[in-house]
């Protein structure tokens, strides 16, 4: 048995978050807009011991599969994550994250002279870079708590 | 150039830069050449900010074409005061005119509005984004003066929300051209520029003092420091002194020295300046015609 089914048990169906980084867990939920409030079923492992990662967060969440977007967008954070899609207690998909080349609709741009802070009926889009997020629209780089940044 | 819309100076490369700029040249040296090329063509100019150079250069560009321009005048007595959006007043916009030139004061607005419309849309300035037709005309300036490779420019003021600054030193990152970035410290340029600057590899160095820098300069580009950027009047007086130009400065400089301005100015270069080999800021401003007729001829001919 591994680590993450000694402390948490399986679940039906839904989407298994494996090898977060340690200590991202409550950004990834918050990614992922789960705060509690719409009954979702939530188990969260935090710093649980990691052979590849040394110490990982892992996130379980019932009767929700995450779309291949949400997976791009959770890579952001979780560079390293696996996404284990259950169904009937079984793993029926299992893929890493992969980060994308651009982010669209997930973000709010920082800068608030931005177009895209106009009230205009424009998505907001970031290129993906290296060491962070660039704002498509006004080229507004984003370093740091990229979770500060999530549309409500 | 292949390019439907001119949004930023990023997205030109050395060859575009050059087409344009001798376009524009032989546009300057024979006007007449240049008089029934776009005789059925139509330039919508939709300024949601004030301007004097930029919007009646187009406007002359277009005529001198053989064309003619529709205005959209104050965004007083437009749609705009009813609460339109610019991704409406693009569309609708689009019906009128051949090709669009947007002056808007949030950044990125001319990324938008050409996401929505099928004509050439021209950034005459998007907030303290960027210029790019003003660089155009920059660099048209300092080739003349001092070609465009192996050239040391110092760009000093306001280098923080100072967009022809953005801009142009975007573009001279296609040449072999020193800049030296003169400015305070609160009014640095902006991070995403100097990531755009660094990723170039770029020769850039940030100085606080001009003196340091003057002497090796052939091009000092002198941008006007603005009032409200500033807590109180007293930090504003000091550091507006302190980035400005007079006779006195340019007793420092060489001989050839051209010393540019994308205008208005206020205070930050003394009228005495005006009458010596250096002042080239009225020079760049004439400019804009040729740069922009060269511009809009590339653009609306779809080359």
């Amino acid at each position: 048995m591994s680590d993450r089914e000694l402390r948490v048990s399986k679940i039906q169906s839904g989407t298994v978050i494996d090898h977060v980084s340690a200590g991202e867990a409550l950004h990834v939920l918050s990614l992922l807009g789960i705060d509690g409030t719409k009954g979702t079923t939530v188990s969260l492992g935090m710093n649980v011991p990691s052979e590849r990662l040394g110490r990982k967060d892992v996130v379980k969440v019932e009767s929700r599969e995450l779309s291949d977007d949400e997976a791009e967008v959770l890579s952001l954070i979780a560079p390293e994550a696996t996404i284990n899609i259950i169904r009937d207690y079984d793993v029926v998909d299992k893929r890493r994250v992969e980060p994308p080349e651009e982010v669209s609709g997930v973000l709010v741009c920082p800068n608030r002279d931005c177009i895209t802070n106009a009230g205009e009926p424009v998505e907001t889009a970031f290129a993906v870079l290296d060491d962070g997020l660039r704002c498509e629209y006004c080229g507004e780089i984003v370093r740091e708590d990229i979770t500060d940044h999530l549309q409500d | 150039m292949r390019h439907d819309h001119l949004l930023t100076a990023k997205q030109l490369s050395r060859a575009d830069i050059e087409t344009v700029l001798d376009r524009a040249a032989a546009f300057d040296g024979d006007p007449g050449s240049a008089r029934e090329r776009h005789a059925d063509k139509l330039l919508a100019l939709c300024f949601f900010e004030p301007s004097t150079r930029t919007k009646m250069s187009f406007e002359t560009a277009m005529k001198r074409l053989g064309g003619d321009v529709v205005d959209m005048g104050p965004v007083e007595s437009s749609s705009v005061k009813k609460g339109e959006s610019l991704a409406d007043t693009a569309r609708v916009v689009e019906g009128y005119g051949d090709g669009i030139v947007l002056r808007h004061p949030k950044q990125g607005s001319a990324k938008m509005a050409s996401e929505y419309v099928d004509v050439p849309v021209l950034n005459a300035g998007d907030g303290a984004g960027h210029h790019p037709s003003q660089t155009l005309l920059d660099l048209y300036t300092i080739r003349e003066h001092a070609g465009l490779d192996d050239i040391s420019i110092g760009i000093m003021g306001d280098l923080k929300y100072g967009r022809t600054v953005h801009s142009l030193a975007h573009a001279l990152t296609n040449f072999d051209a020193r800049q030296h970035f003169v400015s305070p410290e609160s009014l640095r340029l902006p991070r995403s520029v100097r990531y755009d600057l660094h990723e170039s590899g770029a020769q850039v160095r940030e100085h606080e003092d001009l003196d340091a820098v003057l002497p090796n300069l052939d091009v000092l580009y002198v941008t006007r420091i603005q009032r409200e950027r500033f807590p109180d009047e007293e930090e504003y007086e000091a550091v507006a002194g302190e980035y400005s130009i007079d006779m006195d400065t340019l007793e420092a400089a060489r001989d050839d020295l051209a010393v540019m301005h994308p205008l208005p100015r206020v205070d930050e270069i003394s009228p005495a300046v005006d009458d010596t080999d250096a002042a080239t800021y009225f020079e760049q401003a004439h400019n804009g015609v040729p740069v922009r007729m060269a511009l809009l001829d590339l653009l609306l001919n779809d080359e």
